[in-house]
């Protein structure tokens, strides 16, 4: 009975920033404290009002689905290649790829910048914040499809090779409908991390900022809070949606992979 | 014919298909972090780069204390967040695994992931609207009669750093001591109750024990990422509660000094690599000893 009352304490916690975000986004205050003022919907008018805003979500619309496309492609070549083969070095192979997962971002980040400016020269754009996010959504992409291709009947796919099919033709028509759900599933992730990343972003974007490194700057204008916190409120509605889907459809992949769900992302 | 059967060997399909991302990783990851290390070794003086190999970049680190302090202050941050986050995150693990029912757990798993996926920059602005001094805690707390004036320690120095910090790696911590927990024998826990065992005493005998590899990956994964957190000690943490990675961004981004900035950086996951080897090796030594002592006794 006590663990269960820490439980929803601890969910209270958990949720306590996210719920108070709707709360001081539809307050009619330019201050964000209480006690509460009214209901407005201003601040969501304000949003529609800054320009800058609406390229920095553009760009990172842009990519993020860049970034969880190219992410879940390799993703797709890693964990098919660590569910269905054994070959040397598989476990440092592996280990290398997934660092990412608990490297500091900022080391990422630090050490791309290193690379492109210093030493490679290179001008900052778009791509270099890709390739970085591409990085740390691999780990996350493989960790999700791993599930999808391991218990995957091998049999399956060598019915098709027996019937004739090239192996490509075997992989697109037999394992490929049956991991989909994971690679919808990965994809959603991908772009949920990207879209919301910020510490990489803000070290490799060039003269166009992302989202979150907008949003990083509007921090420090007071008057502009109001309006962040209403552009909260529609990215944790938004990521809450995207992330709906994507635990169906992860599900619904470890349902066709006849695995039993031991539940989580990570 | 030998090349033609190696190529259709499982190991040779098997590295063919995991080059892609592997020649990714080296690309981006393995070798800009060994051009790190080299640039380390190298100088800044103003607008040029001198690469003469030296160690300046480490006396420096090494003699102003400011490196120092703040090298020992991110450490201690990091190591406080890991325990708060850990010792907060077991029992919800505990709950999920032995109290929720099966077809419930998964969806517990997932309500306790979805706040980790929301803006992250935003939900730490949030704690600092939460933990202000007219912040929502103050303010009800006051308006409850509890406190007669507004706490001031929570915002604005180490502590609010540790607490945003163990909200934001919650489910870091939880889904690995889950996972361990979700493997005990159930029937351990039976047969140890059956011998005449109180429940405290089977938690401490066999839970306890079995959940210490969950535990130990939960404090690695904890550590290592936090140590690196730039936004947190920027928007909760004062002056008194800035980090290792805010100098970094500063050494890079602000003072052009990008080679004391490489060095600063390998400095401290060095320190954060040998402090988690530390800390390892003294858990399996206790749990040595203590498996010892049981079977002495």
């Amino acid at each position: 009975m006590t663990l269960r009352i820490y439980a929803i304490a601890y969910m209270i916690f958990l949720y306590a920033p996210v719920l108070l975000l709707p709360v001081f986004a539809f307050n009619d205050s330019p201050v964000i404290a209480f006690p509460l003022k009214g209901f407005t919907w201003g601040w969501f008018n304000d949003l529609a009002g800054i320009g800058a805003l609406h390229d920095a979500v553009k760009n990172s619309l842009w990519i993020a689905c860049m970034s969880a496309i190219i992410a879940t492609g390799l993703g797709i070549c890693a964990a098919r290649a660590a569910t269905r083969f054994e070959f040397p070095a598989k476990r440092g192979i592996m280990g290398l790829i997934m660092i990412p997962l608990v490297l500091p971002e900022i080391i990422v980040a630090v050490s791309l910048l290193v690379v492109l400016v210093q030493i490679l020269n290179l001008p900052l754009s778009n791509w270099t914040i890709i390739a970085a996010h591409v990085l740390i959504c691999m780990p996350f992409s493989i960790a999700i499809l791993n599930g999808a291709f391991s218990n995957l009947d091998n049999s399956l796919e060598e019915a098709a090779l027996d019937l004739g099919e090239s192996r490509f033709a075997a992989f697109r028509l037999v394992t490929l409908p049956l991991v989909m759900p994971g690679i919808i599933s990965s994809l959603l992730i991908s772009f949920t991390i990207s879209l919301d990343e910020f510490i990489i972003a803000f070290f490799l974007s060039g003269s166009e900022p992302t989202m979150p490194v907008y949003i990083w700057g509007l921090l420090r204008f007071p008057q502009r809070l109001p309006a962040v916190m209403a552009l909260g409120t529609i990215l944790v509605i938004l990521s809450i949606v995207l992330l709906v889907i994507a635990e169906y459809f992860r599900r619904r992949g470890l349902k066709r992979a006849g695995l039993k769900d031991t539940g989580g992302f990570l | 014919m030998a090349f033609g059967r190696y190529k259709n060997s499982e190991a040779a399909r098997g590295l063919t298909l995991v080059s892609p991302p592997f020649f990714y990783a080296i690309t981006l990851l393995a070798a800009p972090l060994a051009a790190v290390i080299m640039f380390s070794f190298w100088t800044q003086d103003f607008l040029t780069l001198d690469r003469t190999p030296t160690l300046e970049n480490y006396r420096t680190i090494m003699t102003e204390p400011l490196y120092g302090t703040l090298l020992l202050r991110s450490l201690y941050i990091a190591s406080a967040v890991m325990a708060v986050t850990v010792a907060l995150a077991f029992p919800i693990a505990y709950f999920v695994s032995f109290h929720v029912p099966a077809h419930r757990k998964s969806l517990w798993l997932f309500l306790i992931t979805i706040p980790f996926w929301t803006s992250y920059l935003i939900r730490v602005f949030l704690w600092k609207v939460i933990l202000g001094y007219n912040g929502v805690l103050n303010s009800s707390l006051l308006g409850t009669g509890l406190i007669g004036e507004p706490l001031t320690f929570i915002l604005y120095n180490p502590n609010a750093v540790v607490l945003t910090l163990a909200h934001a790696f919650a489910p870091f911590a939880i889904l690995p001591i889950f996972v361990s927990l979700e493997k005990i024998d159930r029937s351990l826990l039976e047969a140890a109750r059956d011998l005449g065992e109180s429940r405290a005493q089977t938690f401490f005998s066999i839970t306890l024990p079995l959940a210490m590899p969950g535990i130990l990956a939960a404090m690695v994964i904890v550590l290592i990422p936090t140590i690196g957190d730039y936004v947190t000690p920027r928007l909760v943490g004062g002056p008194n509660g800035l980090m290792i990675a805010n100098l970094i961004q500063t050494l890079f981004l602000k003072l052009n000094n990008a080679p004391l900035g490489a060095a600063l950086a390998i400095v401290a996951m060095i320190s954060v690599a040998t402090w988690c080897i530390t800390f390892i090796v003294i858990a399996k030594i206790l749990m040595w000893l203590t498996n010892k002592a049981r079977g002495l006794t």
